[in-house]
């Protein structure tokens, strides 16, 4: 680090945007120019290493190959969703899911146990501290993207991830709204436009309406497990089987080859958008494996993928009341979207060439810094409206789903229903909320059970209670009850399906703060005081030689009264004055630095200084 | 009515939409939670139960249909649900014919595009006959008139299902 710290003072508190990405994560800033990243891409895997200590990002990725077992990728994937949802991942992920797990997993790496909010939460914190060393200023509040087509469940965990983060999550953003966002920022752009949106993981398109500053989304849909994993799960078979039938011998239980094995078809996957062939290359030990993949072969593979997010696409330009070639651009996002099979498929059913002159891997981070933006109230001639993807119901009589709020309805959106009794003397009403579009209340998503408790007794339908269902700007849902006949708001248990409940994560919150978490002020302090460290030990290590005995006495003083001050000021909480002190003490030894070197004798002192 | 007080409109029948949608898109601007990010808890709860109650009402206000049947329940009128008498040989005419192509029985066919064009034409009068019907209760709040629109709704909504099922056993079966 270096030691010119900017000190913004009592400037505004930065508003960050977040891409929490399958693959990847990536945090952004509104400047006064227009949307930056800050420092680069975060690997989005988690590792714990045999100390204990969890590490996310680039180190954590590289312990995919020596500590598969302690290490989580794709955690996105997991988020709010129960075990029996993941089976068809557990298949091809080597997550280690804990017994217990019913409404929310728990994944064991190495000796700890944590639930995806948890793994996520390391992420967003390496992101968090990623933008504090950038904006030389502590960060505390984020706009985070979700895949459009999160359910309720989904969005809370990563609200909750957030907090746990130390982050107050201002709003959650649709993915493809916030591409948008970035797309159509400094363009006077209006009409409408398709967002084809193919991640690591996630599938969404998204139908906006962009008129007058206004970024209207008209219909959204998707699939939340269809991306770019998949992809690399089909080479991945086809490079295992060859193994067994040339090595003799099944792989797929070898999670390091198996990552190994994976990193080199993700390289080939991603050289086949530039070139007509490629190898995937194995070396393990003394053997070597090698196929080569050609671009027929490639598409021919992953035909079905690009297909199945074509019938998506149809139902969302249906929903979106409008034809096809009413629609103006097409705007491609996601790294998947770089697959010329892709690009050609969208071309065909939307019979436009799509726009991808903007990086497809930043123009989420980058929305999100312009939702940020107008958060912040930086933006201020651009607003978004976004929809729920999903309808909103309720349990009723014979297993049915009774829809409320229809999917595709801006947000927020509200419907209130009135609950009564069906027995006499009833003082308990339970209202099960759902998500989704079946008519079956098993076809659909389970969100939450709501207990109207303590009803007066009374004859059955006398009671009048009014609930009021609302989605809120984050697509997350909010239940308030009210008794009509007292007029007063009514209480209630919730218990949410899926997920965590408000108690743990309040628990999560303070065990990161114990073992984790600490503000960007007291890391600065720390990195300030390890600095501090290294140039005492140096100094008092030079003091040992010769040079500084040849010293004359008014230089050997200034030393020790800069080493005495930079003492003083270490145990400070100012980390500026440490720097300061560390600075002075700089200055003061420099001739004698200059004379160690001269003599060429013992250690440089100029090496001293760790971090210049 | 609530729906047309927050959009600050006169409750009426017919609307101009273009009209509708300037106020819609001014009042988000106004309201909407972006808005209210750094303000008190009890102004962004009032930007919530703002914009949620604009956005549900311009939703329901900016189709015909649903603004007359939120327009009659507020007048106090609910919506029937029983089958339009006037209907019911030709509905259970079709529903043989819809029995007929489902066993595979093609000779249906025809009969069933018949229908289709009829049901469609029937939609098209219901919208034209509601347009008419909105003005005129617009001029004059006549309790008739109400019960017109009522039953044109109620026609409407039935002949739309009908022609949705014929559809999707014509596609079903077209599709194979």
């Amino acid at each position: 680090m270096s030691t010119l710290q900017i000190d913004f003072g009592h400037a505004k508190p930065r508003i960050v945007g977040i891409d929490l990405g399958t693959t990847n994560s990536l945090v952004a800033v509104m400047d006064l120019t227009g949307p930056r990243i800050l420092s680069g891409i975060v690997p989005s895997v988690v590792s714990v290493t045999e100390s204990g200590e969890v590490i996310a990002g680039a180190e954590a990725r590289e312990m995919l190959i020596t500590h598969p077992e302690r290490t989580v990728y794709s955690v996105k994937r997991l988020m709010g969703r129960g075990v029996g949802d993941v089976q068809d991942e557990l298949r091809l992920f080597p997550f280690h899911i804990v017994e217990g797990s019913e409404s929310v997993l728990k994944l064991q790496l190495g000796d700890k146990v944590m639930t995806p909010p948890e793994v996520s939460a390391y992420i967003l914190r390496k992101l968090k501290e990623d933008a504090e060393d950038v904006l030389g200023a502590s960060v505390t509040q984020a706009v985070i993207t979700v895949p459009a087509y999160f359910n309720d469940a989904q969005r809370q965990a990563t609200k909750d991830a957030g907090r746990i983060a130390g982050l107050e999550v201002l709003r959650l953003v649709n993915e493809p709204t916030a591409a948008a966002l970035a797309y159509g920022l400094d363009k006077r752009k209006e009409g409408l436009v398709a967002v084809y949106d193919l991640g690591g993981g996630t599938f969404d398109i998204s139908i906006l309406r962009l008129h007058d500053g206004i970024f209207e989304v008209l219909a959204t849909n998707g699939d939340t497990h269809l991306g770019g994993d998949d992809i690399d799960n089909l080479l991945l078979n086809i490079a295992l089987e060859d193994l067994q039938s040339e090595w003799g011998e099944d792989f797929s239980g070898n999670a390091s080859l198996v990552q190994l094995l994976r990193r080199a078809v993700i390289q080939a996957k991603e050289a086949l958008s530039f070139a007509p062939s490629a190898t995937i290359e194995l070396e393990y030990g003394p053997r070597k494996y090698q196929r080569e993949i050609d671009v027929q072969l490639f598409n021919r593979l992953i035909e079905p993928i690009v297909e199945r997010t074509l019938g998506p696409c149809r139902n969302c330009i249906k929903d979106a009341g409008i034809t096809v070639e009413q629609i103006n651009e097409t705007v491609m996002v996601g790294g998947s979207t770089r697959i010329p099979l892709v690009r050609s498929a969208v071309e065909r059913l939307f019979r436009k060439r799509p726009h991808t002159e903007l990086n497809p891997d930043e123009v989420v981070a980058l929305g999100a810094a312009v939702q940020a933006g107008i958060l912040g109230g930086e933006v201020e001639d651009k607003l978004l409206l976004d929809v729920t993807p999903l309808s909103l119901g309720i349990e009723t009589m014979g297993g049915l789903m009774s829809k409320l709020i229809h999917r595709n309805s801006t947000i927020p959106a509200s419907e209130t229903e009135l609950f009564t009794t069906a027995v006499d003397g009833q003082t308990n009403v339970l209202i099960h909320v759902l998500q989704g579009e079946r008519e079956l209340v098993k076809d659909c998503r389970s969100l939450a059970r709501f207990d109207l408790k303590d009803i007066d007794p009374m004859i059955a339908g006398m009671a009048r209670i009014q609930v009021r269902f609302l989605i809120d700007a984050n697509g997350i849902l909010n239940v308030t009850a009210k008794d009509l006949r007292t007029g007063k708001e009514h209480s209630m248990d919730v218990k949410p399906s899926y997920g965590l409940t408000d108690d743990q994560v309040e628990a999560m919150i303070l065990e990161s703060y114990d073992k984790a978490e600490e503000d960007f002020k007291e890391r600065q302090i720390r990195e300030a005081r390890v600095e501090a460290d290294a140039i005492i030990g140096a100094t008092e290590k030079a003091k040992e030689d010769e040079a500084y005995h040849a010293l004359p006495d008014a230089e050997r003083i200034a030393i020790d009264r800069a080493i005495n001050e930079l003492r003083l000021a270490y145990h400070s909480d100012d980390h500026l004055l440490i720097r300061d002190q560390i600075e002075k003490l700089n200055q003061a030894t420099m001739a004698l630095a200059e004379a160690i070197m001269n003599e060429a004798v013992g250690k440089a002192l100029k090496g001293t200084n760790v971090n210049d | 009515m609530k729906f047309y007080d927050a959009l600050g409109l006169e409750p009426k029948l017919a609307i101009d939409l273009d009209d509708l949608k300037k106020r819609f898109y001014d009042r988000s601007r106004q309201w909407h939670p972006d808005r209210f990010s750094r303000s008190s808890s009890e102004e962004k709860q009032r930007s919530e139960e703002m914009t949620s109650m604009l956005n549900d009402a311009f939703r329901t206000l900016r189709e015909p249909v649903t603004r007359a049947e939120y327009f009659l329940r507020e007048s106090g009128l609910e919506l029937s649900k029983d089958a339009p008498p006037e209907l019911l040989e030709e509905v259970f005419e079709l529903n043989m014919a819809l029995e007929e192509l489902r066993g595979g029985d093609e000779s249906a066919r025809g009969q069933l595009v018949l229908a289709q064009e009829r049901f469609t034409g029937m939609l098209a009068d219901a919208d034209s006959g509601l347009s008419r019907l909105f003005a005129s209760y617009d001029g004059k709040a006549d309790a008739i008139v109400l019960e017109q629109i009522r039953a044109t709704l109620n026609r409407r909504k039935y002949v739309s299902n009908l022609l949705r099922d014929v559809e999707k056993e014509l596609n079903v079966h077209s599709a194979n």
